[in-house]
């Protein structure tokens, strides 16, 4: 029996991975959830806002360290990301004008929106290319570990080793003062409230005087800074590839519908539920199990409940149930 | 009347094999100059385009010069693929170089080149699912199949004392293949899969996939993947779990990006790669390098031996239809015989007009095996300094 090795490997394979990819997952789920609780559709080009983001920030990022910039042990990146943030800001409210703006002029449907933006989806797909092409771009630097799995095991004489990487550190800490900042305006400032007023009931919202064109320009700088801020922290931890952007649309969106769509507090919740049930679901048990047991009684198969083959479909099964017993998601969100 | 009819349903029998007599030969340059190998074809095709000039400086076969045909197979959509060579097909070519991706080979042979009936010499199909396809003795490829791959990668290990492994792929044909033929040679040899799983490329997070693979206790993981895809993904994430150290990467997961990327991390990893230190690699090298282009470019030696091989055996048969030609490959392209390299397709003219055997080595030391495929000649490889460093060749 050996309970510490048990507690080592699973915190290694499975909290802190998951802990650092559902942060990823929580930011960008906010951004998906405010523009639906405001601007009242999906935004399909919301994976690709990331990858704009972070592209400029990796340019940034690029020239800083040629001019001889670095942060000391942090990533760099950190220096370039506001920005990054500012050119994205331009960039959604530069479409918001030419395009969103036409559409809510006219008051079009919801439906119509989500087309739109799947049209917007495509030319910012091609316009990322353009600016930094298809392939994988590594940009991080600084420290790669605060712990690494070598170190620990010669430092603690367990069996198992333990990595914790920089970039899940600051993805945890940036993600939590992110969301605190977020709340915070939410909740205490005049903008915020009447973000908030605008969201419960656009009609009152305008009859006691707030100006609409206002708050969907803040929604969308505040969407801008939580897009480039989750899409820098993925490229640090993994990699940015901009195809790889667009697909994390898909856990991005059921992080958010399963938190229920335009509820903020879900969609940080709904981003750990759908990267911890990715894991968990598909971990293969054994280690943890043969530290568990007392010697002999060691676990011949994997103990996997099922193959990694099937991570997505438990996110989207878990999506399914949600819909079907709480069809506006577990924090009472708007019902899609 | 009835005999006048059969009499005029003969001459125009006659007529039209005097036509097809009289056409000049043509090949079919089947390859994917879009989609996923786009970067690589045009060189393919080169190569192919340079052998046919070769033959036709050397007066062409049959008395006529050799004409070619580029189509697109687009690798990944088999619809394309099989309208493009219907289009080859009513243009008259008599022989098809290609395809490219086992998908849209496998599209090919059974949707237009058996029911045509018009032989085949893919460059760089590796499926092993086309080892036992049906096609009528139609279908050749200068290519190995990934079974023998597969027991490659698994001496390789043998040899280096590792008897048990974790394997992941990636989900498509290429993968599954591999992976598949691996484990059964590896496991025939004695060694231990203990646990093969599929990852699917360009999702945004690998954890789960190494956390189930890191579970098996094995120390060297097998990554049957590309380069700039999940396989990259998986080996990043498993060194920094600290879960694996060595890896052992095929041809598709060996490139100078991901050494340049992981660099140190893959110190104690190797793998595998199709090559051959033949003298024909080096004389194909010089051959490119005139036309300007590199001559290691993936698969165009291969290339330029699949076009050679469908005219020398054209040659040999004495026509150009499909099924007496096909019959001459096998011959030509194994002992014995004089050795024929590249830039010496005069001289097996010669030697085939002369009534001599021939021993086609081509640039990529071409023995064909089995039902018709590159018996398959490896370069076995490891990773120093950020260099991909030759060990041997198998």
């Amino acid at each position: 029996m050996e309970p510490l090795n048990a507690l080592v490997v699973f915190l290694n394979f499975v909290f802190i991975p998951a802990a650092a990819y559902g942060a990823q997952l929580a930011l960008g789920a906010l951004g998906v959830t405010l523009i639906y609780g405001i601007l009242r559709f999906s935004n399909f080009a919301h994976g690709d806002t990331m990858a704009f983001g972070t592209a400029i920030t990796i340019l940034v990022t690029f020239a800083l360290q040629g001019a001889g910039v670095t942060f000391g042990p942090l990533p760099t990146a950190l220096l370039a990301l506001p920005v990054g943030i500012a050119a994205t800001a331009l960039l959604v409210l530069g479409t918001d004008r030419s395009v969103y703006r036409f559409y809510r002029e006219r008051k079009a449907a919801p439906v119509i929106l989500v087309i739109v933006s799947m049209g917007v989806m495509f030319v910012m797909n091609g316009i990322v290319r353009f600016i930094i092409g298809v392939e994988d771009v590594v940009f991080t630097d600084g420290a790669r570990f605060v712990i690494d799995a070598r170190g620990f095991r010669e430092a603690t004489g367990l069996a198992e080793g333990l990595a914790l990487r920089s970039t899940q550190v600051i993805t945890l800490v940036t993600a939590a003062v992110a969301v605190a900042l977020l709340f915070w305006f939410l909740n205490r400032t005049r903008t915020g409230k009447s973000m908030r007023a605008f969201s419960d009931n656009e009609d009152l919202a305008l009859l006691s005087g707030i100006s609409p064109e206002r708050v969907v320009a803040i929604t969308w700088i505040i969407v801008a800074a939580l897009a480039t801020t989750a899409g820098v922290l993925y490229g640090l931890d993994k990699s940015f590839k901009a195809f790889t952007y667009f697909q994390l649309l898909l856990p991005i969106f059921a992080a958010a519908i399963v938190g229920g769509l335009g509820n903020p507090v879900g969609a940080i919740a709904g981003g750990f539920i759908i990267a911890f049930s990715e894991v968990m679901v598909t971990y293969a048990w054994r280690k943890v199990v043969a530290y568990l047991l007392p010697e002999g009684l060691e676990p011949t198969s994997l103990l996997q409940l099922m193959s990694t083959e099937y991570k997505f479909a438990v996110s989207f099964a878990i999506l399914v149930i949600v819909l079907l017993f709480r069809p506006t998601g577990l924090f009472k969100g708007q019902s899609v | 009347m009835r005999r006048l009819l059969l009499a005029a349903g003969a001459t125009a029998l006659l007529a039209g094999m005097a036509a097809a007599q009289d056409a000049p030969p043509k090949i079919g340059i089947i390859l994917g100059f879009t989609g996923p190998l786009e970067s690589i074809t045009p060189f393919m095709a080169q190569a192919a385009e340079i052998a046919i000039a070769e033959v036709n400086a050397a007066g062409g076969i049959l008395g006529q010069q050799v004409e070619s045909e580029r189509a697109d197979s687009t690798c990944i959509d088999a619809a394309a693929a099989t309208a493009a060579a219907e289009g080859l097909v009513s243009a008259g070519v008599n022989g098809i170089m290609g395809a490219d991706c086992s998908g849209v080979t496998n599209a090919i042979l059974t949707n237009v080149a058996v029911p045509n009936g018009i032989g085949m010499i893919s460059p760089s199909a590796t499926s092993p699912g086309l080892s036992t396809v049906e096609d009528n003795g139609l279908f050749f490829r200068t290519a190995p199949s990934d079974a023998r791959q597969g027991v490659v990668m698994s001496e390789i290990l043998m040899d280096r004392g590792i008897t048990e492994v974790a394997v992941t792929f990636t989900n498509n044909d290429y993968g599954r293949g591999l992976a598949d033929s691996f484990q059964a040679a590896f496991t025939e040899m004695g060694g231990t899969v203990t646990l093969s799983a599929a990852h699917e490329d360009g999702r945004a997070d690998y954890s789960a996939e190494v956390a189930a693979l890191a579970a098996t206790g094995s120390d060297v993981l097998v990554v049957a993947g590309y380069t700039d895809q999940g396989g990259r993904g998986i080996i990043r994430n498993a060194l920094d779990t600290g879960a694996f150290d060595t890896f052992v990467l095929p041809d598709g997961m060996i490139g100078q990006d991901i050494v340049d990327d992981l660099g140190d991390g893959l110190a104690t990893s190797f793998g595998q790669l199709p090559g051959t230190d033949s003298e024909g690699a080096q004389m194909f090298q010089e051959i490119a390098a005139a036309e300007g282009f590199d001559g290691t470019s993936a698969f165009a030696p291969e290339s330029y031996d699949a076009a050679a091989l469908i005219m020398l055996a054209m040659a040999k048969a004495g026509s150009t239809n499909s099924a007496e030609w096909t019959q001459h490959v096998m011959d030509l392209a194994n002992a014995p015989g004089e050795q024929i390299f590249p830039g010496q397709l005069a001289r097996a003219l010669e030697l085939i007009a002369a009534g001599e055997e021939i021993d086609y080595e081509g640039a990529t030391a071409v023995e064909l095996i089995g039902p018709g495929e590159s018996a398959g000649n490896y370069r076995e490889v490891e990773f120093r300094d950020g260099e991909i460093v030759t060990v041997r060749f198998r």
